[in-house]
């Protein structure tokens, strides 16, 4: 008998005296009545407790709040979805890299790349998560992890109180990457230090009107 | 009955006497009783938060017992749906055949090392050691674990697992073990992340094939997901062209929708944080996206055999959070090493035995290994019942051992001598009579010193007073007739 038969098998065995199963209580909350300032302010003290970096700004205020976060970067990539106009500020000094279908950053390129600006799909405020799903803007996962530096643009619009708020937003089968601050770790003596393997910095703008 | 786990899922000596010697590490003490208060403290701040948490529960305990009992078609379902994204499903029967499956998929990428993320299941079927023994390097990435491993160590807790280390003992396992580290590197915890960091940096951005465990699987979609924070995790399931998950089957949740149960409850039930820095979803394969060769093993290893167990299946329903250990006083001073097994702590004590059968001897103890308090079950996000389940279980193993020894114990006889003294008022009026006698027993300081057989033990620490001359049924009727 094949290994698969065989657990399948035993499984049936093992639940020869059919357990029931139960509607399941969903009474928990799936409904946010937090209006946009509350839900702004919840996700910035989430975020800051975090110790990523937060700005709330105006869609117009993008590419100059990006000049001014990268204005340390040698050079920046993004993925070939983002909006150009938002690095429409950077200097001539900050070498900025386009990874696009077809046309991939090497993983060497990306480790000597300092820093990487995406947008995102959905942030959830109450857990302090921002959530990337692969679109165009946000690109494929390697590029938001390897560069030390994510920037990551959060439309207020797609801000939600609740975890549950934010499930039927996502297409569960894109590769997903769930963001709460920036690396860390406590593994030493539980004391918590912020950068270990992902980027050690992690820098929000949260824009209105986007 | 299924077949019993194998691996790293025993006691490899009786709880009693490896707790005894884990008791006299009083490093380990100390940086245990620090680690599970601040842990616990911060899980009720955070949980404390949520107006829904019971609600919460209640769904997360409800979703478990359903896949639970609808487990083939769960995992049916989930094949199709991995299959059908590019993934390939392989079925383990127990840690023998796991290993050997994983094994042969490394040697066909033709890459001689892996790397690792953090797994239990992988540190249940002694996987690492297996790969050695293949000549295949494996290494670990997590920086507790990593930790451990250089140091040739056992994980203590399945959460932190080298929290019985100091920071300077962590500094001296860097220096001796690392091949490149600055020699003047200080025993700061942010100077150690760096140093793990750059000792971590090449193999992450070289490596070919990574092995993983997995949160959860979500059966209607062919989802995995794996919850951490470094980011070790997500170079691990990312960048490396072969990604091989080992995953109990246990772990296949109903509905993608059920995330959001199981994601507000284990970040705040494990480590106390209202999310973990980084959680990574990942469905087969996605084209230019992550790893394109991409395989799960579905591991039984006694699960089905623990499944089988009515009383105590519900232990499977176990998300691997640690708040039980944390919460737990018996786990807070003997440590994790002291339970042998790769699952310490209450959900250790019901999980290890149900996994390989209580009459395997070696588990045998336990199930003794509390206090019946209860307080695991307040902190289980699921509402696994674990003190009901121990019980449970001390009755198997009492039933085991008759059944082995065949012949009344000492201990069985006394049961059926109360059993008959206690059946009737007559009886124990009989016994009663003879009280006066004990009092013989006793010496001149009218306590009894030792008592003889399997009593032994209670006099081991203690005396018993002499019993009264007369008891009091006779002095009730003696009384009555005077009135």
């Amino acid at each position: 008998m094949s290994a698969k038969d065989e657990i399948l098998s035993r499984i049936r065995s093992a639940l020869a005296d059919t357990p029931a199963t139960e509607e399941v209580p969903r009474e928990y909350r799936t409904t946010s009545d937090m209006n946009e300032e509350q839900l702004i302010e919840l996700l910035v003290d989430r975020l800051v407790d975090y110790k990523a970096g937060v700005e709330v700004i105006e869609a117009a205020q993008i590419p100059e709040f990006v000049a001014a976060k990268l204005k340390d970067a040698a050079s920046v990539v993004y993925p070939q979805g983002l909006d150009t106009a938002w690095l429409s500020a950077l200097g001539q000094n900050v070498e900025q890299r386009v990874d696009a279908p077809g046309a991939r950053l090497s993983v060497a390129e990306l480790d000597a790349t300092s820093a990487v600006v995406t947008s995102s799909a959905v942030s959830v405020a109450e857990s302090g998560t921002i959530i990337l799903d692969g679109q165009p803007d946000q690109g494929r996962r390697a590029i938001s992890l390897v560069p030390d530096h994510h920037l990551c643009i959060v439309p207020i619009s797609t801000i939600v109180q609740l975890l549950p708020e934010a499930m039927p937003r996502l297409s569960i089968t894109r590769p997903l990457t769930w963001i709460s601050g920036p690396s860390a770790t406590s593994d030493i003596e539980l004391e918590r230090v912020e950068g270990v393997h992902g980027p050690r910095t992690l820098d929000v703008l949260m824009v209105r009107g986007l | 009955m299924p077949a019993g786990g194998q691996g790293n899922l025993f006691e490899t000596e009786p709880f009693p006497k490896a707790a005894h010697r884990e008791l006299g590490n009083t490093q380990m003490r100390k940086n245990l009783r620090h680690a599970t208060h601040t842990i616990r403290d911060k899980r009720l701040k955070v949980v404390g938060e949520l107006p829904d948490w019971e609600a919460l529960r209640d769904a997360g305990s409800t979703i478990k017992n359903n896949s639970m009992a609808t487990l083939e078609e769960r995992l049916l379902e989930f094949e199709k749906n991995f299959t059908a994204r590019g993934g390939v499903v392989h079925w383990a029967r127990d840690a023998d055949e796991a290993n050997k499956i994983v094994t042969e998929l490394v040697k066909a990428t033709g890459s001689q090392e892996v790397v690792k993320v953090k797994s239990m299941a992988t540190q249940e079927i002694g996987l690492n050691e297996h790969l050695e023994a293949e000549g295949i390097d494996a290494f670990e990435t997590d920086l507790a674990e990593l930790i451990v491993q250089l140091g040739h160590d056992k994980p203590s807790h399945i959460l932190v697992p080298a929290i019985h280390k100091n920071r300077t003992e962590v500094r001296d396992i860097f220096l001796s073990q690392m091949p490149v580290v600055d020699p003047n590197l200080t025993d700061e915890p942010a100077k150690l992340a760096e140093a793990a960091r750059a000792h971590l940096r090449k193999k992450f951005l070289a490596a070919k094939v990574a092995i993983s465990g997995a949160n959860f699987a979500l059966a209607d979609t062919g989802t995995l997901g794996v919850v951490e924070s470094e980011g070790n995790g997500r170079m691990c399931l990312t960048l490396p062209e072969t990604l091989i998950t080992v995953m109990g089957i246990e772990k296949v949740l109903p509905h993608w929708e059920d995330v959001e149960v199981f994601m507000q409850l284990l970040p705040r039930s494990s480590t106390g944080e209202r999310m973990n820095p980084y959680t990574s979803l990942w469905t087969g394969v996605t084209e230019d996206d992550g790893p394109q060769n991409v395989h799960i093993v579905l591991l039984d290893n006694g699960r089905t055999r623990a499944l089988a167990d009515r009383f105590g299946r519900s232990a499977l329903n176990c998300i691997r959070c640690s708040a039980c250990m944390n919460v737990c006083p018996v786990y807070e001073r003997t440590g994790g090493h002291a339970y042998g097994s790769t699952y310490p702590g209450p959900i250790g004590a019901i999980l290890s035995p149900l996994l390989t059968g209580i009459e395997v001897e070696e588990n045998g103890s336990l199930p003794y290994a509390s206090s019946l308090c209860g307080a695991c079950y307040e902190a289980c996000p699921v509402k696994i019942n674990i003190p009901e389940i121990l019980v449970h279980l001390r009755g198997d193993d009492v039933d085991a051992k008759r059944e082995k020894h065949k012949l009344p114990t000492q201990m069985d006889l006394l049961m059926k001598g109360g059993s008959w003294a206690l059946g009737k008022g007559k009886n124990i009026g009989l016994l009663e009579k003879a009280l006066p006698l004990g009092r013989l027993a006793a010496g001149k300081d009218k306590k009894i010193k030792k008592l003889p057989g399997i009593a032994a033990g209670w006099t081991q620490s203690r005396d018993i007073p002499a019993p009264p001359n007369k008891s009091f049924r006779d002095w009730w009727s003696d009384e009555k007739e005077s009135m």
